[in-house]
């Protein structure tokens, strides 16, 4: 059966044999031959976002909940340059995207034209890799081939431009099986040699401490699951990056929480008196290591890791695992069990004792209050509120971002969507959109700032178009609450335009969105103004007014190690080191 | 504790354990072999920009036209955790087939080809053909007032080639960068 189409049904007909139900995008004049045949077909549903950069977080979000790539669809110029943020948003998070751009006719490129722009060009470094197609022949292949990339190794965006002529010509559909194999192939399986160096270490170990991110998330469930056994089984503590929450569960006995520059005391104290570091899928990023000259003196760092460039990029390690998690963790685990489950424990039990020193700081301390919600307050009623049931949160960028990732509790992976390495505000809000369409009867909570949250709110007239119930959980300071912090702290107080003046009503917004809205001031009405929110049937703000000059502690001023900490004034006063209180 | 790692326990050749906190600057020699695709170019040069890398020659030219692939040899400077980077972050461009660092992988040759413009008459041109016959440059252009010398050979000898020719009119030059491969089979 001869297979001859337009470039066009072609890219629909690819796309439905990688699997791929949901596309998020926007229609422009280089991409209608697309949109013609997304018309005229109904496997791949499209949602209709509000703006390009909204397209590529929703498809982030449908990604990291899914653990499936994310489909983007964009026209040419801008429709391209506004996908630039969120590509690269998902370049630093590792987050597999297929972003489908359209491009002027390949007789008109280079001329300026309408619409035109070097998508190829400008998205070079903000895409694991990108291609021009310029001819029909060629098309099938190079998306088929860009799903390869974007999920094989670590995970990334890629982009296919695709000039509108080369849409509308005629070639033969190839499938993804009758393409030849693709000579990007990263290796997987770890050298058996170096794990069973590590699992040495590890029954020596006095003061062990594994330290996880978001590799393992990106391995799939089956390294989460490994991970548990592994760290339940050796009695290790273990604590995570941001992108790594959800992996180890927070109520599991291990559990330290969050490190970094707002993580948990007792988790960076752990980190810095540690004799044995084992990172796995996590890149030593400068909000986790602080000074990198004191980061962590004593120990002896074992990294796992697919991606070789993040081995001894910032921390030399001793013991270097280049390798898929799951894998290694998989190997770990066997040789650990076949050398006979040893663990130093008597020196583990001592380490247990010290760590359990510092959790007696309490370092999430804070005065609450009768006449105002404290922040950390709504987000400990929200957790209160919410945690049995089937939910996924996703945040913006901000204090709010971080006491989110202090106050809630993850018990499994794909459940947190968050701009990590970019810290992109405007991401929450689309990102919880895209969750919604992947889990249309989930909870989808988006953890918002008054500020953060305006960066991408015209993406609620997509989430009422589609009828995804998203709740936003608008924490509103009135402030941009972090720039205000670093003022405070670090700035003689000089708050440099850091206040969020003439704000919009957000309940009235919400209505002229065609949704629900809700404001909340006193305390006493917190838990029924989230469980009006939970409950209502469709999307929702909740504008809760919280504290205006609450500072997110603990903190580690960028630039000092981990050693270093600022508490809040409530936190238990320290034993045991020279932390400033 | 005492951590044993016998050297080249993980067999990948980016992890060779020498002195991380070596602050001194080496100069490599690298051969990237990539797929003759557009736009790869770019890629290799976007990532010494991007990442603030440095680039002291590069070239570049298809080697085997039917296999699509291309060489591009790239001589870079940096401490030794810089070079293991670029190495790294080289081998991460989907693209990139192969990633050489022909400094530390064992001998190789370098050669680069220069053309030197040098003007004079009487006794200057006759001491520059002198010293173009001792580098065995060859004379690949004359008029009555310059010569255009070719001269191959590793970027020293370029150097001093140039040095010499410089009390004696040397006007104007232009380098290809060097091209290498291993030594031996």
């Amino acid at each position: 059966m001869s297979r001859k189409m337009t470039g066009a049904k072609m890219i629909v007909e690819a796309l439905k044999d990688q699997g791929v139900d949901t596309v998020f995008g926007y229609p422009g004049g280089a991409v209608l031959p697309i949109y013609d045949e997304i018309f005229q077909q109904n496997d791949i549903k499209h949602i209709l976002v509000r703006h390009e950069q909204g397209a590529v977080h929703m498809a982030e979000g449908y990604a990291r909940s899914t653990g499936k790539p994310g489909v983007v669809l964009v026209t040419s110029g801008p429709g391209a340059t506004n996908a630039v943020t969120g590509l690269t948003d998902a370049l630093l998070d590792s987050i597999p995207l297929i972003v489908l751009s359209g491009q002027v006719p390949t007789f008109l490129v280079g001329t300026d034209g309408f619409q035109e722009a070097d998508t190829v060009g400008i998205t070079r470094p903000c895409t694991k890799h990108n291609w021009l197609v310029k001819d029909t022949e060629k098309l099938a292949q190079t998306i088929h081939q860009a799903f390869h990339v974007a999920t094989t190794g670590r995970p990334g965006p890629v982009l296919v431009d695709i000039p509108k002529d080369v849409q509308f010509a005629e070639a033969e559909y190839v499938g993804p099986k009758q393409i030849p194999a693709s000579p990007y192939q990263p290796k997987k399986k770890g050298d058996l040699d170096a794990i069973t160096q590590l699992v040495e270490l590890m029954e020596r170990a006095e003061r062990p401490i594994f330290y996880t991110g978001g590799g393992v998330i990106n391995s799939g469930p089956a390294a989460s699951q490994l991970l548990r056994e592994i760290v339940d089984a050796t009695g290790f503590p273990i604590t995570s990056t941001l992108m790594g929450l959800g992996a180890y569960p927070a109520s599991g006995k291990n559990w330290l929480g969050m490190l970094g520059m707002h993580g948990m005391y007792e988790a960076n104290l752990a980190m810095h008196g540690c004799d044995l570091m084992i990172a796995v899928g996590a890149r030593f990023d400068d909000r986790i290591t602080g000074r990198v000259a004191d980061f962590s003196p004593g120990s002896i760092k074992v990294q796992i890791d697919i991606d070789p460039s993040s081995i001894n990029k910032v921390i030399h390690v001793d013991l270097p695992i280049q390798a898929d998690v799951g894998h290694v963790l998989e190997d770990m685990l066997k040789i650990w069990k076949s050398r006979g489950r040893k663990t130093n424990s008597a020196a583990v039990q001592k380490w247990w004792a010290q760590i359990e020193q510092w959790k007696a700081t309490n370092c999430l301390a804070y005065t609450n209050s009768d006449t105002i919600i404290k922040p950390q307050h709504a987000l400990q009623r929200l957790e209160a509120l919410t945690k049995d049931r089937d939910r996924y949160i996703a945040t913006e960028v901000g204090q709010h971002q971080m006491w989110a990732a202090q106050f809630l509790h993850f018990e499994d992976p794909n459940r947190w969507m968050t701009s990590g390495g970019l810290g992109t505000m405007g991401y929450g809000l689309p990102a919880s959109v895209g969750v919604q369409v992947a889990h249309p009867d989930a909870l989808v909570i988006n953890v918002a700032g008054d500020a953060s949250w305006l960066m991408n709110m015209q993406e609620m007239g997509t989430a009422v178009q589609f009828r995804a119930p998203v709740k936003q959980f608008i924490l509103n300071n009135e402030r941009l609450g972090m720039v205000r912090q670093w003022q405070q702290l670090l700035h003689g107080e000089r708050y440099s335009q850091s206040w969020s003046d003439s704000l919009p009503d957000f309940v009235k917004l919400a209505e002229a969105f065609g949704c629900k809205g809700r404001q909340v001031s006193d305390p006493a009405e917190l838990d029924d103004a989230i469980r009006e929110m939970i409950e209502y049937d469709g999307p929702f703000i909740l504008d809760v007014l919280v504290e205006k000059h609450e500072n997110c502690f603990p903190m580690i001023p960028s630039g000092k190690p981990h050693n270093e900490m600022l508490l809040s004034p409530e936190a238990g006063a320290f034993t045991g080191g020279g932390a400033l209180v | 504790m005492v951590l044993n790692i016998k050297q080249g326990a993980s067999s990948h050749s980016a992890y060779d354990l020498r002195d991380p906190n070596a602050q001194i600057e080496e100069r490599h020699t690298l051969a990237v072999l990539v797929e003759n695709e557009p736009g790869v170019l770019a890629r290799v040069i976007g990532l010494f920009s991007g990442r603030g890398y440095n680039i002291d020659s590069l070239t570049v030219a298809e080697t085997d036209h039917e296999g699509h692939r291309s060489r591009i040899t790239i001589v870079t400077r940096g401490t030794p955790s810089v070079i293991e980077q670029i190495k790294a972050q080289l081998g991460r461009i989907v693209p990139v087939h192969d990633v050489h660092d022909l400094t530390a992988e064992g001998p190789s040759v370098e050669r680069e080809l220069g053309l030197f413009k040098v003007g004079g008459t009487g006794e200057h041109r006759v001491e520059a053909l002198r010293i173009a016959e001792i580098f065995r440059a060859n004379v690949v252009d004359s008029t009555l007032k310059s010569f255009v010398f070719e001269i191959t050979g590793t970027p020293e000898k370029l150097d001093a080639f140039a040095d010499l020719m410089r009390p004696l009119g040397l006007s104007d030059q232009a380098r290809t960068g060097v091209a290498a491969l291993a030594r031996g089979a």
